[in-house]
C-alpha cells in the first residue's frame, strides 16, 4: 500500500493539515451565523447572551429579518427568479442532452465547447453585454417604432436571461452526463413491446432523467439565489435578496439581522443542496 | 423514423440551444465588441474609432488595474492549487471509504453559500471590532483593536476562501480514477515520495489541475464582490473599474471596452494555461 510509505510523523502532521483547513472553512460561516442570535445592537464580540429578537422582534431598532418589509422584499423576488431560471435551465438543459448525446450533425465538438463557454465568461461581462443588447433593442423600437418595450430595461426579466445564460450550461453538463448512461436497449425493449416514441420518452427516459434533472434544478435555484456579479448590472426597482443585503452593508453597516438572514440562508441552501445530493444516489434497483 | 421527421427533431432539439447561444451569448458580446469601438465625438454624436482603447492605454491607472487583477488572480489561482491539492489527495487516497463522502460533503456545503455571506464573514473576524482582533485584546497579546481588512493579504485570503473548491472538486475527481497500484509501482521502482509524486501522480492529475486552475483564475479575475468587501476603496479591481464606468459615470463605450479587455485578457491566459500543459477546453472543464 502507499500508505505504508508514510511515516507515522507525515500522517499525523497530514491530518492536523486537514483539520486546520477545516477550521479555515467554517471561520467566516460559523462567525456570519453565530452573531444572529448575540443579543446586541453589533455583530461583534463580547457576546451579551442568547436571543431571537434578530429574526421574530418586530420594533426598532432590533427588527427580526421576519419583519424587515425590504428584507421580505428581497426574498420574494429572489425565490421568484430563482424558480424560472431553474424550469427554463432544466428544460433546456434536457434538450441539450438529447442534442449532444443522440443526435449526430456536422460540427459537433464545436457546438459542444460553445455549451461550456458560458460557464468561464466573467458574470460581470454577462451581466454588461445583456444590458447593452437589451437596452439597443429597447431605444431602436423607442427611436424608429415608438413603442416603449418595458420589458428590456432593466428588472426582474434580464435578470432571469443573464442567470439563465450560464446556469443553462450547468444544468446541460449535469444531464449530459446523465443520458450517457442510459442503456439504449431499455428504449429498444419498449419498442419491441409496442410503445410508441413518445410513450417510450414519457415512461421510460425522462423517468430514468429525473434524479439529474432534479438535482441540476436544485444547483440552478441556488446558484441563482446567490448569483450577485451578474445580477448587479441587470437588477431594476425589484432588487433580490443579494442586493439588498450588499445595499445594507455598504449604506447602513451591518445589524446582526444580516447575520440572521446568513444563517437562514445558510441552513436553507444547506437543506436543498442535501436534497440534490440524496436524490442523485444511486437506487439499489439500478 | 423516416428521414423527414428525423431532420424535423433535430431541428427543435437544436433551437432551443441556438436561441440561448445566439441571443444571450453571441450577439450581445458582437454588441460589447460594436459599442467599445464607438468614440463620443459630440453629446448624442458617434464614429467609429478605437479612441476608448487609446484612452486605456494612455491612463496608467486602467491598465495597471488590469495588471495588478491578473497577477493577483494567477496568485489566488496558485495558492488554491498548493493548498488545495493535498486535501484533493487525501480526500481521494488516503481517507477510508467512510470518512471520504463525509469529507467531500464538508468541501462541499461552503460552495452552496453566497460569496455576500462569505464575505460578511470574514469581514466579522477581520476589522478592527472583529472576532480576532477582539480575541486578541483579550488574552492580551495587543492592547489596542488590530485593523485586519483592506489590505491586499485580507483580499488575497478572501478569494482564495472563495474559490478553493472549485479546485478541489475537479482534483478529487481526477485522483479518485488512479489506482492505487500506480503509486505503488512507483514506490517498488525506487522512487522517494517527491519523486513519485512529481513523475506519477502530478502528470495523472493534470487534466484536474488544468480544469481548476482555468476556473479559478476565470471566477478570480471576474470577482467583484470580495475585492471591494474586503479591499475596500482602494483595492482597484478591475471588475470595480467596469461597474464605476457603466453605473457611476454612465460611460457605456468605455465600459464596454474595458469589459472587452477583461474577456481577452482571461481568454488568452487561459489559452495559454491550455498550450503550455497540453491540456483542452473539453477534456479538463466540460468534465467537472
Amino acid at each position: 500500500m502507499a500508505r505504508a510509505n508514510t511515516s507515522k510523523a507525515l500522517l499525523f502532521g497530514y491530518k492536523a493539515y486537514m483539520v486546520a483547513f477545516f477550521v479555515f472553512l467554517a471561520g467566516p460561516l460559523v462567525a456570519a451565523g453565530s452573531f444572529a442570535f448575540n443579543d446586541s445592537l453589533f455583530p461583534a464580540l463580547p457576546w451579551q447572551g442568547f436571543t431571537l429578537d434578530w429574526f421574530f422582534n418586530d420594533t426598532e431598532p432590533k427588527l427580526g429579518m421576519f419583519h424587515d418589509r425590504r428584507l421580505l422584499r428581497g426574498l420574494y423576488y429572489s425565490f421568484v427568479i430563482a424558480l424560472m431560471v431553474s424550469v427554463l435551465s432544466v428544460g433546456v438543459g434536457t434538450t441539450n442532452a438529447f442534442l449532444f448525446v443522440r443526435r449526430e450533425f456536422p460540427y459537433k465538438n464545436f457546438f459542444y465547447i460553445l455549451m461550456i463557454v458560458p460557464l468561464v465568461i466573467p458574470g460581470v461581462i454577462l451581466g454588461i453585454s445583456i444590458l447593452v443588447l437589451a437596452s439597443n433593442i429597447a431605444n431602436a423600437a423607442d427611436d424608429r417604432l415608438g413603442i416603449e418595450l418595458e420589458f428590456l430595461r432593466p428588472g426582474i426579466f434580464l435578470v432571469v436571461l443573464g442567470q439563465f445564460s450560464f446556469i443553462t450550461t450547468i444544468t446541460s453538463l449535469v444531464i449530459t452526463a446523465r443520458l450517457r448512461k442510459f442503456d439504449m436497449s431499455l428504449e429498444e425493449a419498449a419498442l419491441n413491446l409496442g410503445a410508441g416514441r413518445a410513450r417510450v420518452l414519457r415512461t421510460v427516459t425522462l423517468p430514468f432523467l429525473r434524479p439529474a434533472m432534479i438535482a441540476s434544478g436544485i444547483v440552478a435555484f441556488l446558484v441563482s439565489f446567490e448569483n450577485f456579479n451578474t445580477t448587479l448590472f441587470l437588477v431594476g426597482s425589484e432588487s433580490p435578496l443579494t442586493i439588498t443585503m450588499y445595499d445594507r452593508m455598504a449604506k447602513v453597516g451591518s445589524t446582526p439581522v444580516l447575520n440572521a438572514v446568513s444563517f437562514f440562508l445558510m441552513v436553507g441552501s444547506g437543506l436543498l443542496a442535501l436534497i440534490s445530493v440524496a436524490v442523485q444516489r444511486p437506487q439499489p434497483s439500478e | 423514423m423516416s428521414s423527414d421527421a428525423k431532420r424535423l427533431s433535430l431541428i427543435l432539439l437544436f433551437s432551443p440551444f441556438a436561441l440561448w447561444i445566439t441571443l444571450l451569448i453571441m450577439l450581445p458580446h458582437i454588441g460589447i465588441v460594436a459599442l467599445s469601438l464607438r468614440e463620443k465625438v459630440a453629446p448624442r454624436v458617434y464614429e467609429f474609432g478605437f479612441g476608448n482603447y487609446i484612452d486605456f492605454i494612455n491612463e496608467p491607472i486602467y491598465w495597471n488595474t488590469l495588471l495588478r487583477t491578473g497577477s493577483m488572480s494567477l496568485l489566488v489561482t496558485v495558492l488554491a492549487l498548493i493548498i488545495g491539492f493535498p486535501i484533493a489527495y487525501y480526500i481521494a487516497k488516503v481517507a477510508g471509504k467512510r470518512s471520504r463522502g463525509a469529507l467531500f460533503l464538508m468541501c462541499l456545503i461552503p460552495l452552496w453559500v453566497s460569496d455576500l455571506i462569505r464575505a460578511f464573514g470574514w469581514i466579522l473576524l477581520l476589522r478592527e471590532t472583529g472576532v480576532i482582533s477582539s480575541v486578541l485584546i483579550w488574552s492580551g497579546m495587543t492592547e489596542q483593536g488590530i485593523e485586519f481588512l483592506y489590505n491586499d493579504v485580507a483580499v488575497v485570503v478572501g478569494l482564495v476562501y472563495t474559490v478553493i473548491l472549485f479546485m478541489i472538486v475537479p482534483l478529487v475527481s481526477t485522483l479518485d480514477g488512479m489506482g492505487d497500484d500506480m503509486i505503488e509501482a512507483g514506490y517498488n521502482l525506487g522512487g522517494g515520495n517527491l519523486t513519485v509524486l512529481r513523475r506519477i501522480i502530478i502528470p495523472y492529475a493534470m487534466p484536474g489541475i488544468v480544469a481548476g486552475c482555468i476556473v479559478v483564475f476565470m471566477l478570480t479575475a471576474g470577482s467583484y464582490l470580495t475585492p471591494i468587501l474586503l479591499g475596500g476603496k482602494n483595492s482597484s479591481w478591475f471588475t470595480e473599474q467596469i461597474y464605476d464606468q457603466f453605473i457611476t459615470r454612465f460611460n457605456w463605450e468605455s465600459g464596454a471596452a474595458f469589459g472587452f479587455l477583461l474577456l481577452a485578457f482571461t481568454s488568452f491566459v487561459v489559452w495559454l494555461g491550455l498550450r503550455l500543459s497540453g491540456q483542452s477546453l473539453a477534456n479538463t472543464v466540460a468534465k467537472t
